[in-house]
């Protein structure tokens, strides 16, 4: 088939189960260098996650999309693995905690104080974001 | 020969203990089941990681990292995992063992990160420095956990504190055997023979960002990783070892049974025996 050639296999694994297993023709991710596409036939590369919307594109069919927070990617010529510490598709987000969280966030980087882990707090903030983004 | 009452109250007994082994093995059975299937849900993120982190490893071996070398200090960090509850046979005991007669962990020289009391309990007695102690995470350890972990220990070696980290669990290989396991985390070791291996067989891979900074946030999720999979998989090997304990009990409980069955219906018989004889003596006296 002319179409094997773009397609490629794409694995999610977190700490807790095998999140996502099959074959994608381009995915679109959030590295900590910025969002990257990758097709097939990519250099072998390896990257750090950093929180964003994985949006894996098959061909004929619907994308499939899921927040994915932390952990690092391998990625090679016909295979693509998203090792994430957490990941989850949309309609497993409780969109109230997360808008909650941002909350949080928000407030604590207004109102910075001495012992306020700045890093950590735009960490958080930037997951609520990507939770309540792919909520929608 | 102890009298029939004796013989009663002491099957009794038994009798009541070998209801809650049989009880407390039904729930270990449960519970064995399902930290099995999180084991196995768990094992795909460990190998990956383990196997990404090995090539990663085998392409920097000249690389100046500190997680590569040993650090200043001659103390050493042992994360020890252990259960909060007993009657599990020789799952603690074989832990405390492990860590004790190893060559490399003196009390002198080694800080303990325990986790699960029992194991705490008996490192203390034998003169071990506990620096800190979680009992609760092993009840329902999460990966948050092993994360937060990760950090102290990781804080304690950056800061020069420790030199080296060992972890200390028991592997889960299927449902009756269990293996205790001491493990060297940091700095990273591996197997050479492997590593060439794995060489020849892997493309060239690029780093985004550099390599040094991959490696910076690689390796602690790499030990998280080892520390959530050694916490799960003990609490698998606990449930086992409880199991195959409390198994074993019973059915010691059931032979003891039987053989006081034997013991009392023979003093009874031999008490019949006695009150015939006595009755036939003073009948015989009389006539």
């Amino acid at each position: 088939m002319a179409d094997d050639s773009r397609i490629f296999q794409v694995e999610i694994i977190t700490p807790d189960r095998v999140f996502h297993v099959g074959e994608a023709t381009m995915i679109e991710f959030n590295t900590a260098a910025g969002e990257i596409g990758v097709y097939k036939r990519h250099i072998p590369l390896t990257t750090v996650l950093a929180p964003g919307i994985v949006k894996i594109h098959k061909d004929g069919e619907e994308d499939v999309i899921a927040a994915v927070h932390a952990g690092f990617a391998e990625i090679l010529p016909d295979k693509v693995t998203l090792l994430a510490e957490i990941a989850e598709w949309p309609d497993e987000i409780d969109k109230n905690r997360a808008e909650a969280a941002r909350a949080r966030a928000q407030e604590r980087l207004a109102h910075k104080t001495e012992t306020l882990d700045v890093k950590r707090a735009e960490y958080a903030l930037r997951k609520a974001l990507v939770r309540i983004d792919i909520a929608k | 020969m102890a009298s029939m009452r004796d013989i009663k109250r002491r099957k009794g007994s038994i009798q009541s203990t070998q209801q809650i082994t049989k009880a407390m093995k039904l729930v270990s059975t449960v519970k064995l089941q399902k930290a099995k299937t999180r084991a196995e849900q768990t094992n795909p993120y460990f190998n990956y990681m383990y196997q990404t982190v090995t090539s990663m490893l085998a392409k920097s071996g000249t690389m100046n990292h500190p997680y590569l070398k040993s650090g200043g200090s001659e103390k050493k960090a042992v994360v020890v995992i252990t259960s909060n509850r007993g009657l599990a046979g020789g799952y603690n005991s074989n832990i405390v063992k492990l860590v004790t007669a190893s060559e490399d962990l003196t009390p002198d020289h080694t800080e303990v990160y325990a986790i699960g009391s029992k194991g705490q309990e008996a490192l203390e007695r034998r003169g071990y420095e506990i620096k800190e102690s979680s009992t609760e995470i092993i009840e329902s350890p999460s990966y948050a956990d092993a994360a937060e972990l990760c950090k102290h220990v990781l804080a304690a070696y950056a800061a020069g504190e420790v030199g080296e980290i060992w972890l200390a669990y028991t592997h889960f290989k299927n449902t009756v055997s269990h293996e205790p396991k001491l493990l060297k985390l940091l700095p990273v070791e591996f197997d050479k023979e492997e590593i060439r291996e794995e060489k020849s067989s892997d493309l060239l891979m690029n780093y985004e960002p550099g390599e040094e900074e991959a490696l910076d946030l690689i390796i602690p999720k790499y030990v998280t990783s080892l520390f959530y999979g050694a916490l799960i998989e003990a609490v698998a090997s606990e449930n086992g070892a409880r199991m195959q304990a409390m198994d074993s009990a019973t059915s010691n409980a059931e032979e003891m049974i039987s053989d006081l069955t034997l013991k009392y219906n023979r003093a009874r018989q031999g008490s019949i025996t006695q009150e015939l004889t006595e009755i036939i003596a003073g009948a015989s006296a009389i006539s």
